[in-house]
């Protein structure tokens, strides 16, 4: 073996899908398969992992054609380390889907469209060229139109219409800003394209063809102007489905976003004002609207997009301090974010509503399962030992020290609207005493559930609990981990040496 | 449209059009053509049936639900993409030829195996598409 | 022949945007198509055009010895044709399916997921 392992976990889901599709209408043979795939594309990406820290950079060529004229899979520690966290949070929903999401949509090829989701994911963080890029983004964002429609209820099918449209825009955004570049420098080669950017001699080109990614890869991360296609669609999937698109979806487009203006597009002061004046902007307005909803899965799809504008933020201040707490941001925020669209789910199964006005009594009736529900929440808050407070500090450090205020300011405002909105959720659903709420009398309760039913709503989150814990307590392994890729981001050479060895 | 003269032609149309996207598919590579060109073909012959003869009879003829296609065509494209890691350590999609070629197809590698994949495909998806929306017309 | 390309590119993504702001769900597709149009013509465009042959070198030879046309723009656009009929024929689909549901085509009655439930 050498290092072509670091595509082990993506050919793992493309054979899963394929072999899914062969038990079309055998619904439990799919349940299983599902779990042992994710199971095994998890050790594999453990392994990637493992094999990428100590090795350094890997790199391969697709079809044995030499770098710049083949399309180059580049396993560094920001890729590895997403590869990791698709395996972790991949293998926690399709336990949780098992059980929460209906049969009809399971006779769908729902299982299908999921591992083929994850292998797009995994092809995105690993792929080392351009276009490349562009084909993963569009493979994922195909098979979530697919998952996110599944079902086909009436807000589903308008949350369905508004994700698509917005996100069809971005592709093509970046697809004008590929074409543009290519016209410029002739590469779309990741690595040859971060030697030749600098040599281009229309630097004004440049700069429009970076805002032309910028608003592209904005979009599909849901940056400030242009989020509202996010709360409008993610809470009307099933809770599996909306857990994985909020924990990995728009970190894509962060991902993209850190590769780009990292690698290709460097040293551009008027990128770097934008991405800090967005953050903030997306700091606020995703805060404000958290505070407000009246439904919980409305609440967490705000604070998705108010997380984001920390993460940007990050990168915007172009430091490596700032850009390690934008990662452990990232790595902490899929885990967390993916949990709480799981605690949802269970919320939902639990009352038979998400809504704030009708739940409540929660800890009264499962004082236990509130527990453990409560460490994501206070996770996400950042209360100290939780694994959200250690990035913060990284990024509120690097803010200061900047002397960006307002970005300083708008982190610390953004994590008080977070508790105020974490808060809110809690006293009401968890705290309050709940009003006797009607339910069909299709709704079976979580108390009927089968023992093992029970385990595959439980374990899931408790498994994302202990990884978040891990995060938490162990945080000097984690801030280890992103201080090594914040070197490696920021050293272009070296990214180049590795494609063209 | 249920004309005779576009029956009559569509019956003859039918094979021929099937034959025209095989020799597609076959000249692919080197030449303009290929699996997706094919398989496109191939599927615009069965809608051609299907406008002249009728959805029913398309189905018919076709005997399993295009949907079915896919899978195989997946399967054949995924081998034929992982086996140069398997055969030679040599990275994926890596073009794997036999030596001698074979009369009428040509030389025989790899490629040929994963166009034939996506040929199936094409057909498979397209159809699927065209059928799912005049069904519910 | 650049001109030409330039301008017709232009319009296509203008006439894109503008379907795409309409109300209507039809024209909303109809701009997408549009705008997939405009953005494949815009990579053929900056992709050099030249009148030359396919780049394959003949068996005889080791070099190109005629003028050759940059291949990787037409495999790009290739690969974005094949991607974009994907994403429409599945954007028809919803559409209707939406419509059924719906009972509307008007883009600004599309507000239950906007109501707290």
């Amino acid at each position: 073996m050498n290092e072509q392992i670091i595509i082990l976990p993506l050919l793992l889901h493309l054979v899963f899908s394929i072999s899914l599709m062969f038990f079309w209408t055998n619904i439990k043979a799919q349940k299983v398969l599902s779990i042992t795939g994710s199971f095994l594309a998890m050790c594999a990406s453990i392994w990637v992992f493992i094999y990428v820290w100590d090795n350094g950079i890997q790199t391969f060529q697709a079809g044995n054609w030499e770098a710049p004229f083949g399309i180059t899979f580049v396993g560094d520690t920001l890729a590895s380390i997403l590869v990791l966290l698709t395996g972790i949070t991949g293998f926690a929903v399709s336990i949780f889907a098992a059980v929460s999401v209906i049969k009809a949509r399971l006779r769908f090829g729902f299982y299908s469209v999921f591992h083929f989701l994850l292998m797009g994911l995994n092809g995105a963080f690993l792929t080392g060229d351009m276009f490349n890029l562009y084909v993963w983004f569009e493979i994922i964002i195909i098979s979530s139109f697919v998952l996110i429609s599944l079902g086909g209820e009436k807000n589903q099918l308008e949350g369905a219409v508004k994700y698509f449209t917005l996100n069809f825009l971005a592709s093509m955004i970046f697809l004008t800003g590929l074409g543009v570049l290519y016209g410029l420098t002739g590469t779309l080669n990741m690595a040859d394209l971060s030697q030749k950017i600098p040599l281009v001699n229309n630097q004004a080109l440049v700069d429009v063809t970076a805002f032309l990614f910028l608003v592209g890869f904005g979009i599909k991360s849901a940056v400030f102007p242009l989020y509202f296609w996010l709360p409008a669609s993610y809470h009307t999937p099933p809770s599996a489905v909306s857990a994985i698109f909020s924990g990995l979806l728009t970190k894509v487009g962060v991902y993209a976003l850190i590769r780009v203006f990292t690698l290709i597009f460097v040293n551009d002061s008027f990128i770097e004002i934008m991405l800090q004046s967005l953050a903030i902007l997306t700091i606020f307005s995703g805060g404000i609207g958290a505070i407000i909803q009246k439904n919980i899965r409305k609440v967490f799809s705000y604070l998705i997009i108010c997380h984001i504008g920390f993460m940007i933020g990050g990168l915007g201040l172009f430091t490596e301090v700032a850009m390690a707490g934008a990662i452990f941001y990232l790595i902490h925020d899929i885990v967390v974010k993916t949990n709480l669209f799981l605690v949802s789910g269970l919320i939902y199964r639990l009352k038979s509503t998400t809504s704030l006005d009708r739940l409540g009594g929660i800890y009264k009736s499962y004082p236990k399962l509130s527990l453990l529900m409560a460490i994501p929440l206070f996770s996400l808050v950042g209360i100290p030992p939780l694994s959200g407070f250690w990035p913060k500090l990284s990024l509120l450090l690097a803010g200061f020290n900047e002397g960006n205020y307002w970005y300083f300011g708008a982190v610390i405002f953004g994590s008080l609207l977070t508790l105020i909105a974490i808060a809110h959720v809690w006293a009401k659903a968890f705290w309050e005493d709940g009003k006797e709420i009607k339910k069909s009398k299709k709704f079976i309760e979580f108390n009927q559930l089968r023992k093992y039913q029970k385990m595959q709503y439980v374990a899931p989150i408790v498994f994302l609990a202990i990884v978040s814990l891990y995060i938490g307590f162990g945080a000097e392994h984690i801030q280890q981990v992103s201080l090594r890729i914040a070197n490696e981001v920021f050293d272009k050479q070296a990214y180049f040496d590795a494609v063209f060895k | 449209m249920k004309t005779i003269i576009l029956r009559t032609a569509s019956d003859f149309l039918l094979p021929v059009l099937l034959l025209f996207s095989v020799f597609i598919l076959l000249r692919g590579h080197y030449l303009p053509g290929g699996g997706f060109i094919g398989g496109l073909v191939a599927s615009i012959a069965f809608v051609l049936d299907a406008f002249a003869n009728g959805l029913e009879n398309t189905k018919k003829l076709l005997k399993i639900h295009p949907g079915f296609l896919m899978p195989f065509g997946l399967v054949i494209s995924a081998v034929a993409a992982i086996s140069p890691i398997i055969f030679t350590g040599q990275p994926i999609m890596t073009g794997l030829w036999a030596n001698d070629p074979i009369p009428v197809i040509g030389s025989i590698g790899s490629a040929l195996f994963f166009d034939t994949g996506v040929y199936l495909i094409v057909i498979g998806a397209s159809l699927t598409i065209i059928f799912t929306i005049s069904e519910s017309a | 022949m650049e001109i030409l390309l330039a301008i017709t590119t232009g319009i296509l993504y203008a006439a894109g945007i503008y379907m795409m702001l309409r109300r209507s769900m039809v024209k909303l597709i109809l701009g997408l198509i549009l705008l997939g149009n405009g953005v494949n013509l815009l990579i053929f465009l900056l992709g050099r055009i030249t009148k030359g042959k396919p780049p394959i070198i003949p068996e005889e030879t080791k070099v190109f010895e005629d003028l050759f046309a940059d291949p990787v723009p037409q495999a790009l656009i290739l690969t974005a044709i094949v991607i974009s009929f994907g994403l429409q024929s599945f954007a028809i689909i919803l559409v209707k399916r939406a419509y059924k549901v719906l009972k509307t085509d008007d883009l600004d009655q599309l507000n239950t997921t906007d109501e707290d439930s």
